[in-house]
C-alpha cells in the first residue's frame, strides 16, 4: 500500500513538471475539458432532475404533519440537493463514466506502446497525458456540479407540479428561506476535490497497466472502484471539516 | 556512434541481459538477432533509456546517456527516430498530426513549415495524400511506413526498429527493409533493428550482433554469417530448409 502511495505522488510530481511547449499542452487541456465536462453532461442531467425530484416526493411524504410548513420540503430537498446529491452522486456516476475513460484510455497507450512513443520522444509522458486531466477535472467537475444542483432543484419543483404532494408555490418558497451560501461552498470544494481524485487515480491505475486487453478493463475496474471509495471518504472529511 | 558496454539487466530473479558490450556504427544497418527470450528487445529498450540497465552504460557519440536525468536526455532523445512492433501511432490523430507531433513539441517552425515536412516524410513512405486517415484505417505495412514517417520527421541521427517485419507479408517486409536501408544510406543514420527475419538478416545486415541466453554469442556482417562454425548461429539462421537449401548454393 505505501510502495503504490509513493508511486502515485510521484507520478503527480511527474505530472506537474514544466511542459515542453505550454500551447500543445493548453490545447490538450482544452480537449480534455470539453470530453468531461460537456461528454458528461447529459447523463449529470438526467440523474440531477431525477434525484432532485425523487428528493422532494420523499420529504413530502415523511413530513406529512399538519405542524410542519409544506414549505420546508423545498429547504430540505435543497440543501440535501446542495450538499450531497449533487456534489457526491454526481461524482460517483462521473467516476463511472469519466473515470473508467482515463483509466481505458491511458491504459490502452502503454500496453500499445504509445507511452513508450511519447518517452522516446523526449516528452513527458505524465505530464502530457495527465496532468490536462486532472486540470480539466478539477475545474469541470464543480461546473456539472452547479449545473446538477440547478437541475435537482428543479426536478423537485416538476415533482412538486406532477403529484401535487407539495404546492410549487411552497416549494419554491423553501428552496428561498434560510439559504446559507456555505452548503455552496462545501459543495464546490467537494467537486473540486472528488474531481482530482476521479483523474488523478484512474490516470495512476492506467499509467501502470502491464500486459493487455485484460489488464487494460481490470485497472479501469480498480479506478473507478478505487476512487468511488476515495471520494465517499474525502466526502466524509469535508463535510466533518466544514459543516 | 553508439556504444554499450558490459549491460546487465535483471527483472526480479530473472537476469534477461548479462553483460553485452557492442559498438553500433553510423550510416550501417546494425541489427540485435536471437530467438524469443534471448534479450533482444530488452537491449534495446535499455539503449533508448525505456529500461534502466541494472549494471552498465550506454553512450550516444561518447555522452554517457545512462547517467543522464530525464532533462539531461532530452536533447539526444529529439535526436532518437523510433519505430515500434506494433508501430505505436497515437490512435486518436490522423496521421499528419502524428507525424507533427514532435514537430509541435520541439520546434519552432510555422504550421505551414511543419505541414511542408509531414508531407516530404509522407511522400518519402511512399503515402502521399494520406494525411488525413487515422491509424484505424490503415493496413499493417501502411502504419510501419507511418512509424517510420514519424520516426524521420525530426531528422534523427539514431533510428531504433523493433521488429520491422512482424505480422507483414513478405513482399511489404522487404518494402519496409529497403526503406529502412535507404533511410539509413541517405541520411547516414545509426539504425539499430531488432529482427529475428533472416530475409533482413541476409538483406540489410551491414553489422549484426546474435544474442542468445542474454550475452553477445556472435557478432559480424551479413557476408560472415554463412561461412561461421558459431553452432547456436547456425541452428538460429539455419533452422529451416528454405536456409539451410540457400546455404548450400552459398
Amino acid at each position: 500500500m505505501f510502495h503504490s502511495l509513493g508511486k502515485y505522488i510521484l507520478l503527480l510530481h511527474l505530472s506537474f513538471r514544466k511542459p515542453e511547449k505550454f500551447k500543445v499542452y493548453w490545447a490538450e487541456v482544452m480537449r480534455e475539458m470539453v470530453s468531461v465536462g460537456i461528454g458528461s453532461l447529459g447523463i449529470i442531467s438526467i440523474i440531477s432532475l431525477f434525484i432532485g425530484a425523487a428528493t422532494t416526493i420523499q420529504v413530502a411524504f415523511q413530513l406529512s404533519s399538519p405542524l410542519v410548513p409544506r414549505s420546508i420540503a423545498g429547504s430540505i430537498a435543497r440543501d440535501s440537493t446542495i450538499l450531497e446529491f449533487s456534489p457526491t452522486i454526481s461524482s460517483l456516476v462521473l467516476a463511472g463514466r469519466v473515470g473508467s475513460s482515463i483509466a481505458s484510455q491511458i491504459g490502452t497507450m502503454r500496453v500499445t506502446e504509445q507511452i513508450d512513443a511519447l518517452e522516446i520522444m523526449g516528452v513527458n509522458a505524465p505530464g502530457y497525458l495527465i496532468a490536462p486531466k486532472i486540470i480539466a477535472g478539477m475545474t469541470m467537475v464543480p461546473l456539472l456540479v452547479i449545473a446538477s444542483i440547478a437541475l435537482g432543484i428543479t426536478g423537485g419543483w416538476i415533482a412538486c407540479l406532477v403529484s401535487g404532494d407539495v404546492s410549487p408555490a411552497d416549494y419554491i418558497a423553501g428552496v428561498h428561506s434560510d439559504f446559507e451560501g456555505l452548503t455552496v461552498r462545501v459543495a464546490l470544494v467537494k467537486a473540486v476535490v472528488f474531481g482530482f481524485i476521479i483523474a488523478s487515480i484512474c490516470a495512476y491505475q492506467g499509467f501502470y497497466t502491464s500486459g493487455g486487453a485484460l489488464e487494460v478493463g481490470q485497472s479501469a475496474t480498480k479506478g473507478v472502484v478505487y476512487s468511488c471509495v476515495m471520494i465517499l471518504f474525502a466526502d466524509l472529511v469535508i463535510t466533518r471539516l466544514m459543516l | 556512434m553508439i556504444e554499450v558496454k558490459d549491460i546487465y539487466k535483471t527483472f526480479g530473479e530473472n537476469e534477461v541481459l548479462k553483460g553485452i558490450s557492442a559498438k553500433f556504427t553510423a550510416g550501417k544497418n546494425n541489427l540485435i538477432i536471437g530467438g524469443s527470450g534471448s534479450g533482444k528487445t530488452t537491449l534495446l529498450k535499455c539503449i533508448v533509456g525505456l529500461h534502466d540497465p541494472t549494471k552498465g552504460q550506454v553512450f550516444f557519440n561518447d555522452e554517457n546517456f545512462t547517467e543522464m536525468d530525464f532533462t539531461q536526455r532530452v536533447p539526444i532523445r529529439t535526436e532518437i527516430g523510433m519505430l515500434f512492433q506494433n508501430s505505436a501511432l497515437f490512435d486518436s490523430m490522423t496521421v499528419e498530426e502524428n507525424i507533427m507531433f514532435p514537430l509541435n513539441l520541439f520546434t519552432k517552425q510555422s504550421k505551414e513549415e511543419k505541414l511542408e515536412r509531414a508531407n516530404f516524410c509522407l511522400e518519402r513512405v511512399n503515402l502521399a495524400g494520406k494525411n488525413k486517415l487515422y491509424p484505424s484505417e490503415l493496413s499493417g505495412g501502411m502504419k510501419k511506413r507511418v512509424g517510420i514517417a514519424r520516426a524521420i520527421s525530426m531528422q534523427p541521427k539514431y533510428l531504433f526498429v523493433d521488429e520491422p517485419n512482424s505480422g507483414l507479408d513478405p513482399k511489404t517486409s522487404i518494402l519496409i527493409d529497403e526503406l529502412i536501408n535507404e533511410l539509413t544510406e541517405e541520411y547516414k543514420i545509426t539504425t539499430v533493428i531488432v529482427t529475428h527475419d533472416m530475409n533482413s538478416v541476409m538483406g540489410i545486415g551491414d553489422h549484426i550482433v546474435f544474442l542468445h541466453e542474454g550475452k553477445k554469442w556472435w557478432e559480424g556482417s551479413n557476408h560472415e554469417i554463412a561461412h561461421t562454425d558459431n553452432k547456436e548461429l547456425n541452428s538460429f539462421v539455419f533452422a529451416s530448409k528454405f536456409m539451410q537449401a540457400a546455404k548450400e548454393k552459398l
